[in-house]
């Protein structure tokens, strides 16, 4: 039988607000265990919740970028379930009144068509802390520093149908919310999280299939394998005639498997009821607008800017505005260099190499967009070719200063003097005379491919620095005599 | 409307409460006795009526994004049944 | 020395004719002679509040003190109070203590008082007598067979017994005023809103409110010029202005109307307490007022509403108490869910299980529109009903409680006749209006309550009205007989 794979996604974006959802406290990744706590972080008695109104601000930014209805009214309700890391004994969320209503996103695949991917909702609640399993004694050890951590959870309408779309559209979220400044987009640290809701039917169904949730998938490489993981674990029951169980299910990518997670069985029944510690959020339209107003260019329409402004090709202009840093790194190389198609060349290649090398984000660059581009500026004035430019970029990488410094120190100026070329090649010709009388008894077609060593010897003569376009005329005219 | 033992059982684990056999029927009647008094909501229309959860109806004031708290930790985990290297324990956790 | 009012008090410690030190001790003293039997106090705190009255002479003295400074006052127990234990009564709590401090406690020691220590109560203030208290039942000090109400039993007895000046109490469903009824002293609920529930370890969120309990409407007024406000750790406070309010107190009552809800008179109310209700109505004629009947239509509705939303947010606030971060432990938990369902069901009575399990109830899968919704339907008749009736009328009165307090014992087995017990209480809280009770005679020699019921944010204009009448009547200031009654 031939499926039909259905997916949705719930997206969590860690927003990077300074403070937590609901209490001073300091989010921040990596601390010393329950250091980044208050009495409502713990679930203190006595402790109420007061909402942050950054975290509202970046929930409708988002809201903004997805096309979607932003809830004017939203209401924070109670998700009440027991687990060692959930203090409250409830998690703080929006059920039936979300800050960001239905809206939509449309993603551009490998192949260079978009799909558009429905958005249901995005709503903001309070993340839960995090329990270690190191064994203590047999227990386990509970850090509450994430408590409270402020979440926007972003989820899809099932429209998603490959593995590839998936990624695809998570790529997308994550270059808007990083775009957005509202998210650092870290999936290491856990800033993003996915949960993958899959199912099957068999081609031209309507109904949808029995859907398993795989949880808290962290980074693209991994959302791609569960997803064709999990495909062919429920292609495999359907085959058999068996049927899927709705439920919870972990990816393991050390074993690249799914397998049920039955402690999140038990407690579906959240009991879901508006948090009478907190007060309705009712927002004035004059507020929103002012929000849409200060929505920075977003990776779509950066890309359609490029190709407009700078006449880059599709394939660069989507690479260089997929992500925020790398988008105005381009554009301040561009800016210095005053040549788009050799800024954009030397980002995406030299630049790009190098920072896959070390591992290293464009952001934290050791090399900055501005020094870049005088590299390449300096090429576009010939006062050195690309291969010194190679070079120096090392060099500027290795911390040796900026181009104009190393060209300098290293004295890699190409000389465009013609009267020194000039004396330069009557040098060779006068010591070489044997080649001489060779490239010029020869056919002209063989000359050619005979200039190759006359230039040779002028570039070992001028270290590399004559210009090859200005040495070319000359040694052609006086090797003709 | 009223309980029997087994919906007793269901809340309880719901709320993890641990009951014991006798507990459980005595809650059986006595939840049932308060359910059956709730049940004189149910002869009133509220048709149109708007559900009312805060008596003042006001709005969620919103605070500014400022880390205005310090480490207390030692003084929270003070209180604490159980505790070592700055963690709560529990018994293992199993995902 | 016991029977003065804040005013008088204030004005000796500033005239030096008394010192706080003294006054502190004399209390100190009479706890010691009655808590023993009355049992209002789950925590003494004898030596910091002998240093807090050595520190507040002092600031009197250099003439930097607040407006309490020295006036010996104690804390139901759900107020949390840094490095004091705060119980709610409960064994969960029972060595909780907590590093932080509520917004009214600490407002009340920024104003000078002293604290004297934490008073009893029902277990999570779930209850109306008091007998549900981990650390025994409270006696009613005018007549110790008898239950002096709850859930602020202990708050209650310690101003009617002379153990605290004043103490502070809260009101869920009539938690200060059936007390203060039941034990012939002024209570007043404020406005929800109008206190800080900060540091206040929550039974009902949306229905709790602190307040005021003494001796006089004027004692109940120095409180509330220390603990109303704003507060902004309280996502639910109201951000409206506050008055002074003593400077009102003395306002001729003349044109005020008053309204009688015919429901409040009907069926199930004591005879007694009917007499005495009505006496006092009369005394407000001859005060200038004018009386106006008007009905309450939805109140009986308030009793279900009332125990679907209490213990709805109940069951949601109490799961916190999971034995992880603090409160009561199981000994060796074999696993997760054991320790949950062991350490709960050890940690809390077995009254605060039934209306967690209610809650529970109320809000699980495919009831919560049949219960929480319709609830929260009739929970807006009920305020309407309120808007309606104040439109008409400067104030609503009534009694208070269907009765005078009841035995110790006489409804514990059942429950819904307790709950019956509040049926003119619960309304007031789910509108969130302003509500006193004040000592208006008595039945079978114990004392009945009048109820005084106001607009949103008329704490001053209720105030002015409980100081009126009290300036022409004694009731408040009987006193119980310890020697005959204890």
């Amino acid at each position: 039988m031939s499926w039909e794979i259905v997916i949705g996604l719930e997206i969590h974006a860690q927003l990077s607000t300074k403070s937590k959802l609901f209490s001073g406290a300091a989010v921040g990744f990596g601390a010393e265990a329950n250091t980044q706590t208050t009495l409502v972080d713990l679930g203190m008695p006595g402790a109420l919740p007061v909402f942050n109104k950054e975290a509202l601000r970046m929930a409708v930014m988002f809201g903004h970028a997805v096309n979607a209805e932003i809830g004017m009214t939203s209401v924070f309700a109670r998700k009440n379930y027991f687990y060692p890391d959930l203090p409250k004994g409830y998690q703080t969320s929006q059920m039936d009144d979300p800050i960001v209503g239905i809206g939509h996103l449309d993603v551009t695949l490998e192949d260079g068509t978009t799909k558009r991917v429905g958005i249901t909702r995005a709503h903001l609640e309070e993340d839960a802390g995090k329990s270690l399993h190191e064994d203590f004694h047999g227990m386990s050890g509970i850090d509450l520093n994430r408590s409270s951590t402020p979440l926007l959870e972003i989820v899809s309408e099932p429209d998603i149908r490959s593995a590839k779309e998936a990624v695809a559209y998570v790529k997308m979220i994550h270059s808007i919310v990083t775009y957005l400044g509202i998210c650092d987009g870290n999936m290491a640290e856990g800033s993003m999280r996915c949960d993958v809701n899959i199912s099957l039917r068999p081609k031209g169904q309507e109904e949808f299939g029995t859907r398993t949730e795989i949880k808290n998938v962290n980074s693209f490489r991994f959302i791609e394998k569960a997803i064709h993981t999990e495909v062919e674990r429920q292609a495999d029951i359907l085959e058999d005639g068996g049927k899927i169980t709705q439920e919870t299910r972990l990816y393991d990518p050390e074993k690249d498997e799914t397998r049920s997670m039955r402690s999140k069985e038990d407690a579906n029944d959240y009991r879901y009821f508006p948090c009478p510690d907190l007060l309705p959020v009712v927002l004035t339209q004059e507020y929103v607008d002012q929000i849409k107003e200060t929505l920075p260019e977003l990776p779509t329409q950066k890309a359609a800017r490029f190709i407009s402004d700078y006449s880059l090709s599709e394939y660069d202009a989507g690479v260089l505005s997929s992500s925020r840093p790398m988008a105005d790194y381009f554009e301040t190389v561009t800016q210095t260099a005053n040549d788009a198609k050799l800024s954009a060349n030397w980002v995406m290649g030299e630049l790009s190499k190098l920072l896959n090398q070390n591992q290293i984000e464009i952001a934290n660059s050791p090399v900055d967009a501005k020094n870049l581009g005088q590299l390449l500026a300096r090429i576009k004035d010939n006062t050195i070719n690309g291969k010194t430019a190679k070079d120096i970029l090392l060099d500027m990488w290795n911390g040796e200063g900026s181009a104009d410094e190393i060209i300098d120190k290293k004295g890699l100026k190409q000389v465009t003097d013609t009267a020194a070329i000039e004396t330069m090649i009557n040098d060779i010709i006068a010591a070489n005379s044997a080649q001489v009388e060779q490239f010029r008894a020869a056919e002209p077609d063989k000359q050619k491919k005979m200039m190759g060593f006359f230039m040779g010897q002028i570039m070992k003569a001028s270290q590399g620095k004559a210009n090859p376009g200005i040495v070319t005329p000359i040694l052609m005219k006086l090797l003709k005599g | 409307m009223s309980l029997d033992k087994q919906d007793v059982q269901k809340i309880a684990h719901l709320a993890r409460l641990a009951l014991t056999e006798e507990d459980a029927s005595e809650y059986q009647s006595s939840l049932s006795s308060v359910l059956e008094l709730v049940e004189q909501m149910q002869s009133v229309d509220t048709e149109g009526v708007e559900p009312l959860s805060n008596p003042l109806e006001m709005t969620q004031r919103l605070r500014a994004d400022e880390v205005t708290e310090e480490n207390r930790r030692d003084a929270f985990l003070a209180n604490a049944p159980s505790t070592e290297a700055g963690l709560f324990l529990v018994p293992k956790v199993i995902d | 020395m016991l029977e003065q009012n804040i005013s008088s008090l204030v004005q000796k410690l500033r005239n030096k004719e008394i010192t706080s030190l003294e006054l502190t001790q004399s209390y100190l003293d009479k706890i010691s002679e009655l808590n023993p039997s009355l049992n209002s106090y789950i925590t003494v705190c004898s030596e910091s509040a002998l240093a807090a009255a050595k520190e507040a002479d002092i600031a009197i003295a250099a003439g930097t003190a607040g407006p309490l400074a020295g006036i010996p006052i104690a804390h139901k127990d759900l107020f949390c109070t840094n490095g004091i234990k705060t119980t709610c009564a409960s064994k969960m709590l029972s060595n909780f203590v907590p590093p932080y401090e509520s917004t009214v406690t600490a407002k009340l020691e920024q104003a000078g008082a002293i604290m004297l220590g934490k008073t009893n109560m029902d277990e999570f203030a779930m209850g109306s007598s008091n007998e549900n208290s981990h650390f025994g039942l409270v006696k009613n000090p005018w007549n110790t067979d008898l239950v002096p109400g709850g859930s602020s039993g202990g708050s209650a007895v310690a101003v009617a017994a002379g153990m605290a000046v004043a103490t502070t109490g809260t009101d869920t469903g009539g938690s200060i005023r059936q007390p203060a009824s039941f034990c012939g002293i002024t209570g007043l609920k404020p406005t929800y809103g109008r206190v800080s529930r900060f540091g206040m370890i929550a039974y009902a969120s949306s229905l709790d409110q602190a307040g005021p309990m003494a001796r006089s409407a004027e004692d109940c007024a120095h409180l509330m010029n220390a603990i109303a406000g704003f507060d902004p750790q309280d996502s639910t406070s109201a951000e409206v202005e506050t008055q002074d309010y003593l400077t009102n107190l003395d306002q001729p009552l003349t044109g005020l109307t008053i309204g009688l809800p015919k429901e409040y008179f009907g069926e199930g109310l004591e005879q007694g307490v009917a007499d005495a209700i009505r006496q006092a109505v009369s005394e407000f004629e001859k005060l200038g007022a004018k009386i106006k009947d008007i009905s309450l239509p939805n109140l009986k509705l308030s009793i279900p509403a009332y125990y679907v939303i209490a213990p709805s947010e109940a069951s949601s606030n109490l799961s916190r108490f999971d034995g992880v971060r603090y409160g009561h432990r199981c000994d060796e938990p074999k696993d997760l869910i054991d320790m949950y369902t062991r350490s709960r069901a050890e940690g809390f009575s077995k009254e605060v299980q039934k209306r967690i399990m209610v809650g529970t109830y109320a809000l699980s899968e495919g009831y919560y529109d049949a219960y929480y919704l319709k609830a929260q339907r009739i929970r807006r008749l009920i305020k309407q009903d309120f808007v309606n009736a104040l439109n008409e009328v400067d104030v609503i009165m009534g009694p208070v409680a269907p009765t005078t307090a009841f035995a110790i014992g006489s409804k514990t087995d059942d429950p819904v006749a307790m709950y019956l017990e509040d049926i003119y209480t619960l309304s007031v809280n789910l509108a969130g209006i302003p509500a006193m009770s004040i000592p208006a005679g008595f039945s079978n020699k114990m004392p009945v309550g009048l109820q005084i019921m106001g607009d949103y944010f008329t704490e001053a204009k209720l105030l002015n009205i409980a100081h009126q009448f009290q300036q022409h009547t004694d009731w408040h200031l009987q006193t119980p007989n310890m020697d005959k009654g204890a």
